[in-house]
């Protein structure tokens, strides 16, 4: 079995059905580079998880074949992949100390005892643990615990490390706090990293690239800012960021350009994954790209909107008007020198360049 | 540290009093009378206790089955200061613990029972070392010998030696798990003769006898504790003689219809009967009710319902057919005279002083 | 925050009260309510369980009866020298006599005679018929007619042993309890080897005890994983199947075990028609030790697998995984890692198994055949048929002490704290 240099981990077309009726992933096709903080990012039931306990062998794939650094993994047990794992509720032991814990991987790879101390201190250094070696996980914060169950799946030096969900139990304040740290760890060790998340911003925060999955299939892998200002499907576009929807006819085509019909307001946008004249489509913008009263021809979607309800955020002011029959549009207005104030309704022009409206697919519900 | 004594047995008697004592209100007078439970308490009931209710509306009799554990509960309520109960029926042997214990009433057979129908006074009609200081005998019941009559080709077991002979009659023996009566038909089958078998087992050398006598079935043998046990073993085939009380046995052949048969050489009698708690509430009541329930017909008629056989001379010819069976009752008395030649009577005296140290002897012999 | 300026040191509330006094004003309701919730259960545990068990251990070293019936004569005794090997002096057996007059009287000389059987196999007959003789004795000389009453009143041991035990405490229950006995010359001896039985039902007791319980834990361990890992509709059927000994009656199992293991029974005729053994080589399941062992581990299993399952309920399966990611293969990720987490279950599955298997005595009788019978075989039997209540109550305290021993051990060695019923 050849495979193809550079990709250290790759799935190709795997497929996995618990109950032997229906697929939880649909054919997946992933190749992850050395050194890689990859994300699977989606909802709960996309199969994400489910293609990570794949790669760490706690769940065979139905069909396909998973490969790491070279060899396919398929039939090689957990325990000898060489796969470090961080789980979402840490599973650190609660009978072993600390230290024990971080001893445990080593003590099976049957390393000196020296060996072993020494990388069990570097190890708990790294994560600003060194003198909590002693104690017992229940007697530790939630972050810190959290530290010990990172420092316990690189003090190995595996080939890979997977996280599940690691951030989850803990408080927002913390959560951002430990997404640099992992960051700055995945930096400095060049390990790579899957990483499991349904947060986007922890996915936007920390990774090379996010592979965005919905229904068992990858909506879109691309990095972070590619995902978000060139979202390639009405999937992606509302799972990442906030994001304003209008659905609507495509009437005519024009290259790289099209002209969606939308309660009878013709809009300019952008094609990018729309079936063809006649079709439906869904338009994606984001609030902070859509301009209050902009100047004569600067944009080429100028609609009348009322304002409907003001909410004051400090740095902006999160408008949400009614345009073209559509009373949940988002207009983001800076809380810069010289903005204009808005009442609630009272009637205003909003406008936004076609290159900032993408026409996407239908939406799921008129598919 | 009395007292404490005194309310802790209380609380010992107290489940067994709470329950009653509610009751005593209704009818004008209650009498608990004790027994054993089963087919043997029903027996009683058809035969005493209601006939007795018949005559006397004013008396209702209340049914406690709690004789397995008569004697230590009555214990307990006599330190407790409250006997709730009227009449317990009692083994001889319990009867005797009893009455050294003070928890029982002594009597006056002539005075309390009554005379036969011809006259003869209760202290001669009863059998012979039957009556007893606290103890108003009641029914004659052995333990004897059954066996599977498919078994033995040839020859069936028919006497004591036959039951210790493992050569001639092989296969498992069902013994009850207690040293009274193993002992003494171990030395019967060795040859002492049933005059001397307490004084040979009150010297230690007899009692050495008497076990070495036993070793030589002990590999073949399967010990019960239930009455209803070794007539089971019999009907599952686990063992092919086995020592079990007379009317089990009568179940099990007549009732059930087993291939089993009765070997009655040297059963052992033992005795059951009433014993009238001291310090009962209605002890003048009772001694009514056990004037009725101990005459001549009433313990011919109980007769009638349970294969054990009446205490009084006068009740053997007046015993009659099986209430639900039809079948003739007397044959299968224990004390009849064709099932009577050779038979062995308890020496409760003997085993009062005894039991405790041979019962701990014994236990020692199955441990070895 | 102005008024916490009172005195120094001490804080106050805003009226001025001090803080401690008016925490504890506050809190006595909460108390009293809390003393009030357990105060029927700590009524009932004394009634019904506290009492008893004092009462019991009172019994088995107390000693009044003989000297309060023996009223007359117990105090003469004491002037008596037993070692000289004279009987008593003439006062001494007149005193007997009007004991036994007054014993006779009153019903109680028969208790005399029983308390002291316990010690000598006789005693209990002599005071029988002693009694119904004392009465004819009209006059002197006593000792004479005492004799002619019953020779063993010629005997200096009988009276050797009445001074004995005419103590209000007594030793001598401990003594037999432990296969001891006191000799005629007061010294303690052991008791003749073929009396010789409560010692070997401690250990058998004992070490039935800890097979069972050893058994128990193999045959529930794996169990108790499958209940906590399968999912919940599966592993409520399986609880029920585990928990069904629970809801039949004793005499329904026995007989049960006894159509399958007996020898003519379900499974030795299952094992001669497969052709695994021959007919006449039947095994022997029942009526012996091994019944004991089978009848017992499948009574108490439940009580092993209960603790067991709510301890390993509570493990989550990343810990497994976690190990197996770390590099540890499947059976050393469960010895280190799974089994470790268990202690707790394995700990309180076990006290409870041991302690109740301990106690048992109805199914040992039962199915246990000659080597089945256990220590408490023998208290029922003291308690109910020879009401030697002394003898009861000395060998439940020497067993209640046996188990406090071992309770204290797993503590030191496990810790108490770990044990978690559910």
């Amino acid at each position: 079995m050849t495979v193809q240099s550079g990709a250290f981990v790759s799935f190709k077309e795997v497929q996995k059905s618990y109950d032997g009726e229906t697929l939880v992933v649909k054919n997946l096709n992933l190749d992850i580079e050395k050194g890689e903080f990859l994300t699977m990012l989606g909802p709960s039931g996309s199969g994400k998880t489910t293609c990570l306990m794949m790669l760490a062998g706690f769940e065979t794939a139905t069909h396909g074949e998973i490969v790491l650094d070279g060899a396919p993994i398929n039939h090689v047990p957990p325990h000898k992949r060489d796969i470090g794992m961080v789980f979402q509720n840490y599973a650190l032991f609660p009978h072993m100390t600390v230290a024990e814990n971080l001893a445990f991987p080593l003590q099976v790879r049957r390393m000196s005892k020296a060996d072993i101390e020494q990388r069990v201190q570097r190890a708990l250094d790294m994560v600003q643990l060194g003198p909590f070696g002693g104690r017992r996980p229940a007697q530790l914060s939630g972050g810190q615990q959290q530290r010990v169950a990172v420092a316990r799946a690189l003090v190995f030096d595996p080939k890979l490390v997977l996280m599940d969900e690691p951030l989850g139990a803990l408080d927002k304040q913390l959560r951002e706090q430990m997404q640099y740290e992992i960051k700055h760890i995945h930096e400095s060790l060049e390990v790579t990293v899957v990483y499991v998340t349904h947060d986007q911003s922890e996915a936007l925060t920390m990774s090379n690239r996010i592979a965005v999955f919905d229904d068992g299939i990858i909506q879109q892998l691309a990095s972070p800012d590619e995902l978000y200002e060139l979202p390639e499907n009405a999937f992606v576009a509302q799972f990442i960021g906030e994001n304003n929807r209008l659905v609507g006819k495509v009437t005519a085509e024009n290259g790289t350009h099209c002209t969606i019909d939308i309660a009878g307001n013709a809009i300019q946008a952008l094609a990018v994954n729309h079936a063809g004249v006649g079709s439906v489509s869904t338009l994606s913008l984001r609030p902070e790209r859509v301009f209050i009263n902009p100047g004569d021809g600067l944009c080429p979607n100028v609609f009348d909107a009322r304002v409907e309800e003001l909410i004051y955020l400090g740095d902006h002011m999160r408008t949400r008007v009614n345009v073209c029959g559509h009373d949940d549009f988002i207009v983001k207005v800076p809380n810069s020198a010289g903005h204009v104030h808005l009442k609630p309704g009272e009637t205003v022009k909003v406008g936004w360049q076609a290159e900032d409206c993408r026409a996407l697919d239908a939406p799921a519900e008129a598919a | 540290m009395k007292d404490v004594l005194k309310y802790s047995s209380f609380a010992f008697a107290g489940a067994a009093a709470f329950g009653l004592a509610a009751t005593t209100a209704l009818a004008e007078t209650d009498l608990v009378v004790v027994s054993w439970g089963g087919a043997y308490s029903a027996s009683q009931q058809k035969a005493y206790h209601e006939p007795y209710m018949a005559k006397n509306p004013g008396i209702r009799i209340l049914n406690d089955d709690s004789s397995s554990e008569g004697l230590a509960k009555l214990r307990a309520q006599t330190e407790a200061g409250n006997v709730t109960w009227d009449l317990v029926d009692m083994v001889a042997s319990d009867a005797i613990v009893a009455c050294d214990e003070g928890l029982a009433l002594e009597y006056d057979p002539d005075e309390l029972l009554a005379a036969a129908p011809d006259g003869t006074p209760a202290s001669q009609d009863f059998v012979e070392g039957s009556l007893m200081d606290c103890f108003i005998p009641q029914i004659v019941y052995s333990t004897t010998f059954g066996y599977r009559t498919d078994a033995f080709e040839g020859d069936q077991p028919s006497s004591i030696k036959d039951i210790f002979d493992i050569e001639k009659f092989p296969g498992k023996r069902s013994l009850e798990k207690k040293p009274i009566g193993n002992l003494e038909w171990a030395l019967l089958a060795d040859g002492v003769p049933v005059d001397n078998i307490y004084d040979v087992l009150s010297t230690p050398e007899g009692v050495d006898r008497a076990f070495a006598k036993l070793d030589t079935i002990k590999d073949h043998t399967i010990w019960w504790v239930k009455g209803a046990v070794p007539t089971q073993h019999l009907a599952d085939g686990e063992a092919v003689i086995a020592s079990a009380y007379n009317g089990r046995l009568f179940a099990a052949i007549e009732e059930e219809k087993q291939p089993i048969a009765m070997m009655w050489e040297w059963q052992v009698f033992d005795l059951d009967g009433w014993v009238i708690p001291k310090g009962g509430k209605n002890i003048e009541e009772v001694k009514k009710l056990v004037y009725f329930a101990t005459d001549t017909q009433r313990l011919a008629d109980q007769a009638k319902y349970i294969s054990y056989g009446p205490t009084r001379k006068s009740s053997a010819p007046l015993v009659g057919k099986h209430a639900e069976l039809g079948i003739d009752m007397a044959p299968h008395m224990p004390t009849d005279p064709k099932n009577a030649a050779k038979t062995l009577l308890f020496n409760y005296e003997w085993w009062a002083d005894h039991r405790a140290e041979l019962d701990e002897r014994f236990q020692a012999w199955l441990a070895q | 925050m102005a008024q916490v300026e009172a005195a120094p040191g001490i804080m106050t509330t805003a009226d001025g009260q001090p803080l401690k006094l008016s925490l504890q004003r506050a809190l006595r309701r909460s108390k009293i309510r809390a003393m009030l919730l357990v105060a029927p259960l700590f009524l009932f545990i004394l009634v019904t369980f506290l009492l008893p068990i004092l009462d019991m251990t009172f019994r088995s070293v107390e000693n009044q009866l003989v000297s309060e019936i023996l009223h007359r004569s117990v105090p003469l005794l004491q002037q008596w020298d037993e070692k000289t090997g004279d009987l008593p002096p003439e006062d001494v057996f007149q005193a007997m006599v009007e004991d036994f007059k007054e014993g006779r009287e009153n019903r109680t000389i028969g208790r005399v005679g029983t308390r002291l059987n316990y010690e000598v196999a006789g005693m209990s007959s002599l005071f029988r018929s002693t009694a119904r003789k004392a009465r004819r004795i009209k006059e002197g000389p006593y000792t004479d007619a005492l004799i002619k009453a019953n020779k063993r009143w010629g005997d200096v041991e009988t009276w050797r042993l009445i001074k004995r035990e005419s103590g209000t405490i007594t030793l001598s229950y401990y003594l037999a309890a432990v296969d001891l006995r006191f000799g005629s010359d007061g010294s303690v001896q052991a008791q003749p080897e073929n009396r010789q039985i409560y010692v070997k039902l401690f250990v058998r007791t004992l070490w039935l005890s800890t097979l069972i319980t050893a058994l128990c834990l193999v045959l529930g361990y794996p169990i108790s994983y499958l209940l906590a890992t399968l999912p919940t509709r599966t592993s409520n059927m399986l609880m029920i199947l585990v928990l069904l000994p629970f809801w039949t009656s004793l005499l329904v199992r026995t007989t049960s075990w006894i159509v399958l293991l007996q020898q003519e029974g379900v499974i030795n005729d299952l094992l001669v028609w497969v052709g695994i053994i021959a007919d006449d080589a039947r095994i022997r399941m029942i009526h012996n030790q091994a019944g004991t062992i089978i009848a017992m581990t499948h009574i108490l299993l439940p009580f092993m697998v209960l603790p067991l399952y709510s301890v390993m309920k509570t493990i989550p399966p990343s810990y497994m995984r976690a190990a197996m990611s770390l590099g540890a293969n499947p059976f050393t990720a469960f010895m280190r890692v799974y089994v470790p987490n268990t202690v707790a279950g394995i700990g309180a599955g076990g006290i409870l198994v041991f302690i109740i298997a301990i106690g048992y005595y109805i199914t040992p009788a039962l199915v246990g055949g000659t080597s089945g019978t256990l220590i408490s075989n023998f208290i029922a039997y003291h308690m109910q048929v020879s009401l030697n209540w002394g003898l009861a109550g000395a060998l439940g305290a020497i067993l209640l002490a046996i188990v406090l021993i071992l309770y204290l051990l797993y503590d030191k060695i496990v810790g108490i704290d770990n044990m978690k019923l559910g």
